[in-house]
């Protein structure tokens, strides 16, 4: 009987063979805890340990909150970094976890634990990365392991050419769409077919982040030349073998979905929910007026989609009456910006660049909202009270609608901008 | 008594992010639903249960959402079903989430956990529905979590997590 590619992960990373329902004690290739989770992680590491397993192989990013907004902020961050001087771990600033790890640290094969619910945004990479909480977190940096249940797979093929202006984001809200919250929940969701084929590495990290919101322990793509052209790109050089990191043909599947995207328009998630979703021109008759756009975190920040913003903008200017925040992913999302000029491009439309990190997506600093006010944002997260008050509306769409609803002042199909 | 939620509660409601901003985890019991149901904090008694819908714990991995209601001294969670990771974190914890229909539990309800039998006893309604408590879950709450079990042990003691 043959394997999934996170069968065959699990079974590396614990010496024998591991199916679908196993129970096991898995080895780990990295450990991540952020300014949130890992104020959390370090009474109980203290507990059962005085040293971290390896603190090479312990990743500490502040970007949840960073810059600290507050005196509490500034208190949790105080405790990590001084556990993290005492464990010789640096503490990197240089924006979000999932990001930064795709671009340093994963590689198809790894396992790796995330103390955040979108580590399965690595999976793009062709890597098993998983979402946990402090406990686990703690234990890890205490054994450089963690015990695992192994999941059933679900396989989504996706096929087709998408038409101008259909992006990632669009192809993986259709799908929460048919999923649901629950609908991955406890799975490994396995994405292939010709359209996740044509994707790069940025446009699948969109993909495979975007499953935690169906409840996915993780999400996947078998690795291939575009994971070897990502990881150059990345000053990496990892090998890998397609035959231990592809699924077998008679590898068991909890079950085969089958897309077909090749008319796809722009997707839209309504809130409070991610299976909410609408396409775009539909909710465009609303005439929906928007106060705050907001392009960045895990989801939607990489260069690719600052491209995509940059070409949309070039003949328009930004409503006035709304707040345009972009974060860019990472210190080096945002240095190629600068090198190709967006930076000062955006700032002269008006739009605020803050540091990169998650900004606003949490609604802890950089862009919190008021009661009613309504938010187009390129994260992945539309629930009551995300981004600050319980009454405000979150929509959740591509970089290219958030790009033109900034262009109009409300919500706006791209199409026609691109 | 039985706090009644609906589906898919997630963890920005339990914990939400602006107000999720300490390690006490006393301060976090006065948190808990505290934009999604106020009286929630002010009126949650040692021995009371969560009683849900669907996909309880979705969203956030932020583990405070279990701290905060075991802090509050909620009993269990009894849910049709829950989110991995607010499960996972669940089983660490040592805090009962335990899966059932709970279609006809009402807020009133004296419900009773038969943990050996696998069951949740309604008496109010002398009605027994079936749950499932997972061995490991239950090892962890005999023990008080997965910290105090390797404490107990020691630390390559994991394994011994799945011996029955």
């Amino acid at each position: 009987m043959g394997q999934t590619i996170a069968e065959k992960i699990f079974s590396q990373h614990v010496g024998k063979k591991a199916s679908a329902g196993d129970f096991i004690i898995a080895k780990l290739d990295l450990v991540m805890a952020h300014d949130t989770t890992c104020a959390w992680a370090i009474d109980p590491f203290y507990e059962i340990a005085k040293k971290v397993w390896d603190k090479k192989k312990i990743f500490i990013p502040f970007d949840h909150a960073f810059p600290a907004p507050n005196v509490q902020i500034a208190k949790l961050q105080a405790k990590i970094r001084k556990f993290a001087n005492e464990q010789g771990i640096p503490i990197t600033t240089d924006g979000v976890c999932h990001q930064i790890m795709s671009e340093r640290f994963i590689n198809p094969g790894n396992l790796i634990l995330g103390a955040d619910s979108h580590s399965p945004t690595g999976g793009g990479l062709g890597a098993l990365t998983i979402g946990v909480g402090s406990t686990d977190a703690a234990i890890a940096m205490a054994t450089g392991t963690c015990w695992f249940r192994v999941p059933q797979t679900i396989r989504i093929n996706v096929e087709g050419k998408l038409k101008k202006g259909v992006f990632s984001k669009d192809v993986i809200l259709m799908i929460a769409k048919e999923f649901g919250p629950e609908g991955g929940n406890y799975k490994i969701l396995e994405y292939g077919g010709e359209t996740i084929r044509d994707f790069n590495v940025p446009a699948r990290l969109t993909i495979t982040n975007m499953s935690a919101e169906m409840g996915a322990k993780a999400a996947i793509i078998e690795p291939d030349e575009k994971t070897s052209l990502y990881l150059k790109d990345n000053q990496r050089s990892y090998k890998f073998d397609k035959k231990s990191l592809w699924s077998d043909r008679d590898a068991v599947y909890e079950k085969v979905m089958n897309f077909d995207v090749s008319d796809l328009t722009p997707q839209i998630a309504e809130p409070p929910d991610i299976d909410r979703v609408k396409a775009v021109q539909e909710v465009e008759k609303k005439k929906i007026k928007v106060d705050q756009v907001f392009i960045g975190s895990c989801t939607n920040c990489r260069i690719e989609d600052l491209d995509v913003v940059y070409a949309m903008w070039q003949k328009h200017n930004l409503n006035p009456q709304i707040r345009t925040i972009i974060t860019p992913a990472s210190k080096l999302v945002y240095l190629q910006a600068l090198a190709k000029g967006y930076i000062e491009f955006f700032t002269k439309k008006n739009a605020i660049i803050l540091n990169p990190g998650c900004g606003p997506c949490l609604g802890r600093h950089g862009g919190v909202l008021y009661d009613y006010e309504v938010c187009v944002s390129t994260s992945n997260r539309n629930f009551t009270g995300r981004m600050g008050s319980p009454k405000a509306l979150i929509y959740l769409t591509s970089p290219a609608t958030a790009a033109a609803s900034a262009i109009t002042g409300y919500i706006t199909d791209p199409r026609k901008y691109l | 008594m039985n706090w009644i939620f609906e589906n898919n509660i997630n963890t920005d409601l339990i914990t939400p992010g602006r107000f999720n901003i300490t390690t006490d985890a006393n301060e976090l019991a006065k948190i808990a639903f505290i934009e999604h149901l106020p009286e929630f904090a002010k009126k949650v008694q040692k021995g009371d249960f969560i009683v849900a819908g669907n996909n309880f714990g979705c969203g956030s991995s932020r583990e405070t959402a279990v701290t905060a209601l075991r802090a509050c001294g909620i009993k269990a969670i009894v849910a049709k079903s829950f989110a991995r990771i607010f499960y996972r974190n669940c089983i660490n914890q040592g805090l009962l989430a335990i899966i059932a229909d709970t279609e006809n539990i009402k807020s009133n309800d004296k419900l009773k956990i038969d943990i050996k039998k696998q069951l949740v006893i309604n008496i109010s309604k002398k009605k027994e529905i079936k749950a499932v408590i997972p061995p490991l879950m239950i090892k962890l709450y005999e023990t008080g979590g997965i910290i105090l079990f390797l404490k107990k042990n020691r630390l390559g003691s994991l394994k011994k997590l799945f011996e029955i």
